[in-house]
């Protein structure tokens, strides 16, 4: 997608029991919001492996909501609260590798709560629509990219036994 | 990719679903771009796919395409998984080759351009054809349900629901909080419109419930703990001290008599405070199980341990009372359960423009309930609390229901046991009534009827909301009685209406205790604090958790026969899974790889429900599938990757990210 056309993609993962019946609710109230979340359904938040997180990232989505039970209220007794402890390891992880943290929101939505899904998925589109596109499979064919660039300097250096950086064809053949 | 040998050939439907679905998504572009989609042989777009026809679509694809894999685009899973499974099964494949996209409640009814929503679809389309590859086939599970039942709350609705199911042979346990059943119906004079006498239908079922062989009935008694799940479910009940044994108790209330206490003295609770009682006491005459009991709060040998204790003289050799009853802790294993909690009433001291509390007579319903029962504190005399006989009684609707300052919704049983208790008393009394109300609304069988017998019988009917009840009189007409002060908006002006006695209709509410019973249960409450069903319209007794059934006002306010209907329906419901003698569960339970699992027993101490063990001689963790109710909490944590879950494999759901990104990539 060009940037001009771009617009949020937000993945999100429910939990079966409340925030999904919750998002099911919205839809029987007809509630609009903005079409940018796509839903993934798991049992439980507490099934929601940080990974799933940073492969959708990974693989092109701006934002990732995971939605679950409000604490106490998990009807596996307590995995939103495992998720939650996730959670904030995750966010650190996500620090690290400069990823704002407005990209990746955690929301207690019980099945009754149509109306907050609408209200969060709003909020959210919203938010990530300011930070604009993460863009991670550009950057990831970016630094392939520069990747394969520096092995092939590498390469010509060893042949040639010059010091590769300082070769004046290489920003050339960067951004070719 | 996949990592099996066997090629994928994937069938794939939209569904119109009418107008609901295809109003706002392309359908037939979705089904054009899902056909170029890798391992996609069939894609097709129709009205109605869970309609015979539609089903049979799939049948005939499978047969004539070879087809192994089934992706339906079209309503929310939790409404037609199982319709699309059952489908997929009846074309000969595994029920779980199926995946369902939500296009209707996530997306149509949500959107608001054609265009976005048809990008939605292609993308949620894409993420279900991507993952429904990786798809095994599975078997679903049976648990067995064990046949007793435990059903909450005495009311009527738990009435009928335990006597129900006691008949058709059933073993049940009652449990009932107050001293006896009956709930709020017992307190009832008549009940509309018919004007049946509430005790003459009401008692004999109590009675029932008490001789019923298979029903064992616990009053004083809450339910404490809840552990376990459908079919197996095991209770733990606390019984309070009645300090009285209910089976040496014949019932002779000579104790009553015989009390140190002379005349009554304690508000009676069963007659909303109008009447007093002594500390050792019966709730009503009729009451089940018709056994005394003594208030601890009150007996002054329970208080104090200084007392006469002409009560034990009275009851003599029977020897029914027991000061040193201690409170017992009883334990039970069902199959299935019940909820039956009721309701409270609105407590109109929140309101006080309408003066309860303030001005003495000012009524709520219920206490006009006993005030004009026979068996009432008054014999069923109307009189006031300043002991004057009303000349004029105004009953104010809707208080407490249908405003925002307190309740948005209607309680539905306010303008009808209204009209009932404006007959009643103008049947005591010589008064004259007014209604004060919003709509009249009557839609029951009689009730409209009802409702015209009163206009003839000449009840006044002023519609507006009621601006305040005062005692500030401007008339000497007014002086010394109540003034209602009310818009009325027929007339189109302000009226002040003098009367000796205010009614006020309150609405009914969730139990205070609601959220705790909830979660007691693992049930879920709307917004407004009543108990979540499953579905409003096609499952409208079951909850979201399994072998969990409503009936009553604890689902929210009703009336005694769609409370009865209801509690037959979820008996039921109880009947269907017992006789069938088993349920079939999800198979999405988790186990462990044992050639990946490392031993590191992180996974252990994460499961609720204790299904991860250790295996000391092969250090490896494994999972009691039995046991395992697949939250798959253990799976997102394994270090090691080891674990799986069932419908919930990671590369199921790597895919449907990947799948879900790849569109408009």
């Amino acid at each position: 997608m060009t940037p001009e056309h771009w617009s949020p993609r937000i993945v999100a993962f429910f939990c079966n029991w409340c925030t999904y019946t919750a998002a099911d609710l919205a839809g029987v109230s007809r509630m609009r919001y903005a079409p940018n979340v796509r839903v993934i359904r798991l049992m439980c938040s507490g099934r929601v492996d940080p990974q799933f997180v940073l492969d959708a990232l990974a693989r092109g989505a701006d934002g990732v909501l995971i939605g679950g039970c409000h604490p106490g209220d998990c009807h596996y007794a307590e995995g939103n609260y495992k998720m939650l402890r996730r959670f904030q390891l995750l966010k650190r992880v996500l620090r690290g590798l400069g990823i704002e943290e407005q990209r990746v929101r955690l929301e207690w939505i019980s099945a009754a709560e149509g109306e907050k899904v609408k209200a969060v998925i709003n909020e959210m589109t919203e938010q990530i629509r300011v930070l604009g596109m993460l863009g991670m499979p550009r950057r990831f064919e970016e630094w392939d990219s520069e990747m394969h660039q520096l092995e092939g300097a590498v390469r010509q250096a060893e042949s040639t036994l010059i010091p590769p950086l300082d070769d004046e064809e290489e920003p050339e053949t960067l951004h070719a | 990719m996949a990592t099996h040998c066997e090629e994928i050939r994937i069938g794939f439907y939209v569904c119109h679903c009418g107008h609901n679905i295809a109003a706002m998504v392309d359908c037939e572009a979705v089904a054009r771009y899902a056909r170029k989609l890798p391992g996609v042989v069939v894609s097709r777009d129709y009205r109605y796919m869970c309609s015979d026809p539609g089903q049979e679509l799939i049948r005939q694809d499978v047969r004539e395409h070879r087809l192994n894999r089934i992706v339906v685009a079209a309503c929310s899973p939790l409404l037609h998984e199982h319709t699309f499974r059952t489908a997929t099964e009846r074309a000969g494949l595994n029920p779980f080759h199926c995946q369902m996209v939500n296009i209707r409640e996530h997306n149509s009814w949500v959107a608001t351009r054609k265009q976005d929503a048809t990008r939605k679809a292609k993308s949620l389309a894409q993420a279900a054809i991507h993952r429904v590859r990786f798809h095994k086939a599975l078997q679903v599970q049976r648990v067995s349900i064990r046949p007793e039942v435990l059903v909450v709350g005495g009311g009527i609705a738990g009435i009928h629901a335990a006597l129900t199911l006691a008949n058709a042979g059933k073993k049940v346990f009652l449990v009932e909080r107050e001293a006896t059943i009956g709930g709020h119906m017992a307190k009832f004079d008549k009940t509309f419109p018919t004007l049946d006498c509430s005790a003459c239908i009401l008692t004999p079922k109590m009675s029932a419930v008490r001789s019923h062989p298979n029903i064992t009935l616990w009053t004083l008694a809450e339910v404490t703990q809840v552990e376990g799940f459908i079919g197996n479910y095991r209770v733990k009940v606390r019984r309070s001290p009645r300090y009285v044994l209910e089976d040496a108790c014949v019932g002779c209330l000579e104790c009553i008599d015989a009390c140190v206490y002379r005349s009554p003295k304690f508000p009676d609770a069963f007659n909303e405070g109008l009447g007093k009682r002594k500390p050792i006491y019966i709730p009503f005459p009729q009451a089940t199980p018709k056994v005394v009991l003594i208030d601890p709060a009150t007996c002054l040998n329970l208080k104090t341990g200084k007392c006469k204790q002409t009560c034990l003289e009275a009851c003599g050799e029977r020897q029914a009372i027991q000061f040193n009853q201690q409170e017992r802790l009883e334990e039970i294993e069902v199959g299935t359960i019940i909820v039956a909690t009721g309701f409270k009433t609105f407590d109109p001291r929140r309101q006080p423009l309408y003066g309860y509390g303030t001005y003495p007579n000012v009524y709520t319903s219920l206490e006009i309930e006993r005030l004009v029962n026979a068996s009432g504190p008054t014999g069923g005399e109307v009189v006031a609390r300043d002991g004057r006989k009303p000349r004029a009684i105004g009953i104010i609707h809707c208080v407490g229901s249908r405003d925002r300052k307190t309740n948005v919704w209607c309680s539905r049983v306010c303008c009808m046991y209204s009209l009932k208790l404006a007959h009643l008393l103008k049947e005591h009394s010589e008064a004259e009534v007014y209604n004060f109300y919003i709509d009249i609304r009557a839609p029951g069988k009689g009730y409209e009827e009802f409702y015209n017998k009163l206009l003839d019988d000449g009840v006044h009917f002023i519609r507006g909301r009621v601006g305040e009840v005062t005692d500030w009189a401007m008339t000497p007409e007014e002086e010394g009685r109540l003034v209602i002060r009310v818009e009325d908006t027929l007339a189109g002006c302000v009226r002040r209406i003098p009367v000796d006695m205010v009614v006020l209709a309150t609405g009914l509410e969730p139990q205070p205790d609601a959220q705790a019973v909830r979660r007691l249960f693992n049930m879920s409450c709307g917004g407004d604090g009543w108990f979540l069903e499953r579905h409003p319209k096609l499952a409208p007794v079951n909850t979201f958790a399994d072998g969990v059934y409503l009936a009553g006002c604890c689902q929210g306010p009703k009336d005694i026969p769609d409370t009865v209907a209801q509690a037959g329906a979820a008996a039921a419901e109880v009947l269907s899974l017992i006789d069938k003698g088993y349920v079939e569960q999800e198979p999405n339970t988790a186990y462990v790889r044992d050639e990946d699992c490392s031993g590191c027993k992180s996974c252990i101490p994460l499961c609720p429900y204790n299904a991860i063990t250790f295996a000391e001689d092969r250090q490896k963790a494994t999972i009691n599938e039995t046991l395992c109710k697949g939250c798959g909490t253990c799976v997102a944590s394994c270090p090691s990757g080891s674990i799986v879950q069932r419908l919930f494999e990671d590369d199921e759901v790597f895919a449907e990210i990947e799948g879900m990104l790849a569109y408009d990539a």
